[in-house]
């Protein structure tokens, strides 16, 4: 085990060096430079933009700026956000918990709903009700993300009016950001009603970021559970007369989970990258519609800093789903 | 009252081609303390019989039978509660490929208490006092530390003996074991037999005993069928069938074993088990029978009497020829 994590830690070092060049390029091969932007449509005299570069160090030599943003990065220094002029850092972290929540929120309801659909489909494959299910899951996977979001704040906030169409929680209730997740500030604060406005800000956006991952997952648990069902040991575990409810949710249920952990892993980065669209339709204000606006600024240092911070928590995603894979698989526990 | 009665036992599989059957009208009867083998090759339903007698065929088979009693229980017309509390406790069944048919992701002592606590209802410490019980009793040395084994790190021989320590775990009346050495070496496969007939014979629990190999059935069996494309060619006491086999099947596969042979170049029967398309009409074997005629060609056989081994054949063999079966009209 102890060579395993060994491993896997050594693994995570070509994959940071990468994200930061990833990170530092992808912004500086947009057009235009932050200069222009700031200075809008007034625009700037030659001579006061070389200056302006200068002063934020755009006029160095790439390769400088990057091994600059590199160390500084490896010190926990992202920079200074050129628009606020707040340390990328704060600005982060203040954003960050009302996307986690969002995210948590997600991946919970693609798993809830995604393994059992996984599950009942394999068991009844080939059905109707499998084909449903599974053509449903497709259409999911499909669904552009910003259409559905709006397809549903269509339905359910503007015909029915059952959830509010954007924010948080409503303007009527204010109380200290303690952990920064609005569910738990929400019952912390003891206001009457604000759970239940924050509950109802949370479910519109949770389905549309959640939809995708859980149409993967009922897929690859559907594939994995029939793959599973076919093999001697659930043979095995049926000819010990054991209820069916066993053979399927202990014996042929802990196998399938192999492959569909990896896949929630890989889940983690789909939930980022469509935090970023689901965050800018419905106004929730985390790192994904921050990120957004600071592309279009071209505020280097936010973006920079912002990619790599969303790398680092995917990567210690995966580092920690690898660590759960070994623990579910015995056989990958004990090669070391 | 025997232990297992199968009276035309026959398996259908619905598949894309049409049905197939598997099994054809095999009847055959277990006593406790008897070992029966049931010996053919790959193909001809051995396993498919027995899964059918352990319910554990899928859906798209059909089984249907006069009979199919254990214990005087009707097993065909047995609902799924009832069902649980023979299958594994009273039947139990090992299979071929030892190293598959644990599961990967729990040790051996979880796999081997959960029959314990199912069948039996033993609390934690009997089912561990259990456990080592019944892996020392399968010959696994220090049976403490086993327990806590995967079993990727058991060797094949290890895993058929965990198999066989779960099989036998709440004393079942009947034993199934589907080809349970073919998997294993050859020195560990005298030691796999070795073990099961005398488990056998300490338990008084009835033995079926599926394979191809027709040494291990010498050295094992009592009693023994030779089932063919589903069928059941031939049954004889295991001496008397050695002596002399009444079906030519049977004789073609004793005459295929290497200590039998008496030429420079070992016999074989030319041909394969008949499958879904190319089932012949009359008898079954009769494309790869060296006595076959027209009639055999064209006409289905009757059963001969016990005195010719049940024959399943229009001419069976007496001293080695080919005579008139008398129930041919």
């Amino acid at each position: 085990m102890f060579g395993f994590l060994l491993k896997r830690f050594g693994l995570l070092i070509p994959t940071f060096l990468g994200v930061t060049l990833a990170a530092f390029s992808f912004v500086r091969i947009l057009p235009g430079d932050p200069v222009l932007l700031m200075a809008g449509e007034r625009g700037v005299t030659p001579e006061r933009h070389a200056q302006l570069l200068e002063q934020f160090g755009f006029d160095r030599p790439l390769y400088v700026q990057y091994f600059d943003y590199l160390f500084s990065a490896l010190r926990g220094d992202l920079g200074q956000s050129l628009v606020t002029k707040r340390p990328v850092w704060d600005e982060f972290f203040t954003l960050f918990p009302a996307t986690f929540e969002l995210s948590i929120c997600a991946i919970i309801f693609a798993l809830v709903i995604g393994l059992p659909i996984g599950m009942l489909a394999a068991i009844k494959r080939g059905t109707w009700f499998d084909q449903s299910l599974m053509g449903a899951a497709l259409v999911g996977y499909s669904m552009p993300i910003f259409w559905w979001g709006l397809l549903l704040i269509i339905l359910f906030s503007g015909t029915l009016g059952w959830t509010p169409v954007s924010g948080r929680i409503s303007l009527l209730y204010y109380f200290p950001n303690v952990t920064g997740l609005m569910l738990v500030d929400s019952l912390l604060s003891g206001q009457k009603g604000a759970f239940a406005s924050a509950v109802s800000h949370l479910i519109l956006p949770t389905i549309v970021l959640g939809t995708i991952p859980l149409a993967v997952i009922a897929r690859q648990t559907r594939s994995a559970m029939l793959e599973v069902l076919n093999e001697d040991y659930v043979r095995t575990a049926r000819a010990k007369g054991l209820s069916a409810k066993r053979v399927i949710g202990v014996h042929a249920l802990r196998n399938a989970m192999i492959p569909v952990i990896t896949t929630i892993g890989l889940q983690v980065g789909v939930l980022m990258a469509g935090a970023i669209l689901t965050e800018t339709i419905f106004s929730w204000p985390g790192i994904g519609k921050w990120l957004i606006d600071s592309i279009s600024r071209r505020d280097y240092p936010s973006v920079q800093g912002g990619l790599l911070m969303i790398a680092v928590i995917i990567m210690f995603v995966n580092l920690v789903v690898d660590l759960l894979y070994g623990l579910i698989n015995p056989r990958i526990r004990h090669k070391g | 009252m025997a232990l297992l009665e199968i009276e035309n036992l026959s398996v259908a599989f619905a598949t894309s081609g049409g049905t197939f059957r598997a099994v054809d009208k095999l009847s055959l009867s277990v006593q406790s303390n008897d070992i029966l083998a049931i010996v053919g090759e790959s193909g001809s339903g051995k396993s498919v019989a027995m899964m059918a007698v352990m319910g554990l065929l899928p859906w798209t088979a059909k089984v249907t039978a006069d009979k199919l009693n254990f214990n005087g229980i009707d097993l065909l017309n047995l609902n799924a509660r009832m069902r649980k509390k023979v299958i594994g406790k009273d039947i139990a069944m090992i299979f071929q490929e030892p190293m598959s048919s644990l599961n990967p992701c729990f040790t051996v002592g979880f796999q081997l208490a959960e029959a314990l606590r199912v069948h039996l209802g033993m609390n934690r410490a009997e089912r561990r006092k259990r456990s080592i019980e019944l892996l020392e009793l399968v010959g696994i040395p220090a049976p403490e530390k086993r327990l806590s084994a995967f079993p990727h790190q058991l060797s094949g021989g290890m895993s058929q003996r965990v198999m066989i320590a779960m099989a036998i775990s709440c004393n079942p009346k009947l034993l199934i074991a589907d080809e349970p050495t073919t998997a294993l070496d050859v020195t560990i496969q005298a030691q796999i037999l070795d073990l099961l007939v005398s488990l056998q014979s300490e338990t008084d629990m009835g033995l079926v005993l599926i394979t191809h190999d027709m040494g291990v059935v010498a050295e094992t069996a009592d009693r023994v069928v030779v089932q063919y494309a589903g069928q059941k060619a031939e049954e004889q006491p295991v001496k008397k069938l050695f002596a002399e086999p009444h079906h030519p099947y049977t004789s073609a596969l004793l005459a295929a074993l290497p200590e039998r042979a008496t030429s420079q170049i070992l016999p074989s029967i030319p041909g394969v088990v008949p499958g879904q398309f190319d089932r012949p009409k009359g008898c079954l074997f009769s494309p790869r029978c060296a006595y076959a005629t027209d009639l055999c060609r064209t006409v289905e056989p009757k059963r001969a009497e016990a005195a010719l081994g049940h024959a399943l054949c229009h001419y069976p063999l007496v001293d080695g020829e080919p005579t008139k079966n008398q129930k041919v009209s």
